[in-house]
């Protein structure tokens, strides 16, 4: 295993290298993926499950609290608006982009590596946007209210500002949701069907077969199947750039300092994928071990996957250097205090933890040694998204505390209750996660099998490495050359 | 490869909600490998017949060329789903601001155009996402619980690894036997007659 995996990545001469190691067969796969649904749950399985279901409870009593006393339980107060829970809003948003971005604009660009991890980024995506539209829904304080945001006649005659950057978010981050779900829904039928026919017991060929809906793999059926897919992710893909461009135009269409800035869409966006990856990373080290689907999620994947971190991170580095630079430039003395106090102000721990992690810690990923050690991926991948978190803390919470008269000055301190709400988003996210490793097939099947050389009729080698024996490998009796 | 694209113009029935009268539904047989499966579809278009199709676990490149099969009209649905859906938000907006609405905000005109362009983008997207996903599926002629290929037990196979090429008994050019034989003939591992 080692050696083939080392093998893999190591020898540039034998050209494009396979992206699924052990030279399985079809069936093989579909055991690989189906099989640990099929068990009972592995003690392992629960070992993560109740943690997170104990954190689902915190947020429960944390939000019911809310709404029975009101924001004040929150630290937020003038000067300082917006905080913890904006800062979540925006940070579970960005984790959901990396999901779309994998299984919309690499499929879009024919990366077939994507093909063992788009259905948990896909299934990651939905529960982030959950966590996402959690925060502005409880934030506006008077929930029983929450629906004005929506365009719904009503006794009063009263509609939504169309023309406020706040009403499009609700717009884009809810199509975000649906499009997502669409997307995921649609690759899961297929594979849904694998559960049906392999379901031994009843209620498990009924729950199965419902969803998938009688899908029987005709060609006929494929032929629209792969046109629906193809334009899903055509539609996505602008869709995933708007989202996040849109929620940095909360803030770059107000007037203040330190967020009145033209580089806010495509710096949110990288910052987006750039924390979306390094969750899909932690999801994904732990779920290939505890499912034992290394030969399907490879180290091939986490290079490909730790070198796009590298550049994303890079790209939110740059766009640092390039809001401090303007601030400059600008020779506005409000712009250039608000980034001279973000950096040496009373939030300067803030920043630099920020700058830490995300600008210096990815650095490591230019040597492929950090990028193939699991152990570096995990820690990276966890420091990243803390760093990411710390992004949006550092842009809505500096930007606010120091208002334009002295008068008006304020520290934010988080309250028991913020953080509550922070975890307890954390334990949605992980629950419905278990949830979903536990129910639903994790890999995409019927999307991994065409990766694998005997799917091609023609047997073309190509740029592919050509599998010696092949035929063999079909009949279910895996060779060894087949593994080089 | 031009004698090919014109073969695939040809007229194939779309998927249809009925099945075939009885007393069969047709044959059903398995191959091997997709390389069998692509040559045997190859030949049975070449045969003549309409009625039929192919089940395989993935999406087999070329297959619908080797089965004469039309490009899907899906993208068509999609575009006037999603311009619909445009012209809806748009007009939305509009309707709201210079109409039932009217709201002074910063001093820009009711009808400012400009801001209405992210919610006409989204909900573009929402409705061609909605017009793709139903779309499939009433090409596809689903959901649809039950079909008579439900019967056969190795055609359980069919979302794990297992190819098959089915003939419905309706085509034209359908007999029992000679159908049976013509599969066998090309390379079938099992072949089943189904009832309907």
């Amino acid at each position: 295993m080692a050696q083939t995996e080392a093998e893999l990545l190591n020898n540039p001469v034998a050209g494009r290298p396979t992206l699924i190691l052990r030279s399985p067969d079809f069936h093989s796969i579909t055991e690989a993926v189906a099989g640990p649904v099929e068990r009972p749950a592995p003690i392992g399985w629960w070992l993560y499950f109740i943690p997170a279901l104990a954190l689902l409870g915190l947020l429960g009593v944390a939000v019911s609290w809310l709404f029975w006393e009101g924001i004040g339980i929150w630290g937020l107060n003038v000067p300082v608006g917006w905080a913890w829970d904006i800062t979540n809003f925006v940070f579970w948003v960005g984790i959901g982009h990396a999901g779309t971005l994998i299984s919309a604009i690499l499929f879009l660009f024919r990366q077939k590596w994507r093909t063992s991890i788009n259905r948990s980024a896909e299934a990651m995506t939905i529960f982030a946007v959950m966590c996402a539209l959690l925060f502005p829904g409880i934030h506006v304080g008077r929930v029983w209210v929450a629906y004005w945001m929506f365009p719904i006649p009503n006794q009063m005659s009263v509609w939504p500002n169309f023309r406020s950057p706040l009403l499009w978010d609700v717009f884009a981050v809810s199509v975000y949701g649906t499009v997502s779900v669409l997307f995921w829904y649609v690759g899961l039928i297929p594979d849904l069907a694998t559960m049906r026919d392999r379901a031994k017991t009843r209620t498990r060929k009924l729950a199965y077969g419902f969803f998938a809906l009688g899908w029987r793999g005709s060609v006929r059926q494929w032929n629209h199947y792969e046109t629906a897919y193809l334009v899903l992710a055509a539609l996505a893909t602008p869709l995933v750039l708007s989202v996040h461009s849109v929620v940095s135009m909360d803030f770059a269409v107000s007037v203040l300092p330190g967020w009145h800035t033209t580089i806010f869409p495509p710096y949110f966006v990288a910052g987006a994928i750039f924390s979306g990856f390094a969750m899909v990373l932690t999801l994904m080290v732990i779920c290939r071990t505890a499912f034992r689907l290394q030969h399907i999620i490879t180290l091939l994947h986490f290079d490909y996957m730790a070198k796009i971190m590298l550049v994303t991170g890079t790209m939110v580095g740059f766009a640092y250097a390039t809001e401090f630079f303007t601030s400059w430039y600008s020779g506005n003395p409000y712009e250039g205090f608000t980034f001279m106090n973000r950096a040496g102000g009373p939030y300067a721990w803030a920043y630099w933890t920020m700058i830490s992690c995300n600008v210096i810690s990815p650095q490591i990923f230019w040597f492929k040694k950090a990028r193939t050690s699991i152990p570096i991926l995990f820690v990276l991948s966890i420091v990243i998204n803390i760093g990411m978190w710390f992004e949006r803390f550092v842009i809505i919470v500096t930007s606010l505390h120091r208002d334009f008269l002295p008068s008006a000055w304020g520290y934010f301190t988080p309250t028991i209750w913020d953080v509550s709400c922070l975890l307890g988003s954390f334990g949605l996210f992980f629950t419905m996660f278990c949830l979903f490793v536990r129910f639903l097939p994790m890999v995409a099947t019927s999307e991994v099998k065409t990766v694998l050389p005997e799917a091609n009729p023609h047997g073309h080698a190509g740029a592919e490495r050509e599998v010696k024996g092949h035929r063999a490998a079909v009949h279910g009796e895996p060779t060894p050359e087949g593994a080089s | 490869m031009a004698f090919d694209s014109l073969r695939s113009l040809r007229a194939m029935p779309l998927l249809v909600n009925q099945l075939p009268p009885g007393p069969y539904y047709g044959i059903l047989a398995e191959f091997a490998t997709t390389a069998d499966l692509y040559h045997a579809c190859e030949r049975v278009r070449d045969a003549g017949f309409t009625r039929w199709d192919a089940h395989t676990p993935f999406p087999v490149h070329g297959l619908e060329g080797a089965m004469g099969i039309r490009r899907s009209p899906l993208p068509w649905i999609v575009l006037i789903a999603g311009l619909t859906g445009a012209a809806f938000g748009f007009g939305l907006q509009w309707w709201v601001h210079a109409g039932a609405y009217p709201l002074v905000i910063s001093g820009k005109p009711y009808f400012s155009w400009p801001a209405y362009i992210p919610i006409t983008f989204e909900l573009g997207v929402l409705f061609g996402a909605l017009g793709a996903v139903l779309g499939m599926l009433g090409l596809n002629r689903l959901p649809m619980h039950y079909h008579p290929l439900f019967q056969s037990k190795v055609f359980e196979r069919v979302t794990d690894d297992a190819f098959f090429i089915s003939i419905e008994s309706w085509d034209p050019r359908f007999d029992a036997s000679a159908t049976r034989t013509l599969l066998e003939s090309l390379g079938a591992r099992s072949v089943e007659l189904l009832e309907s």
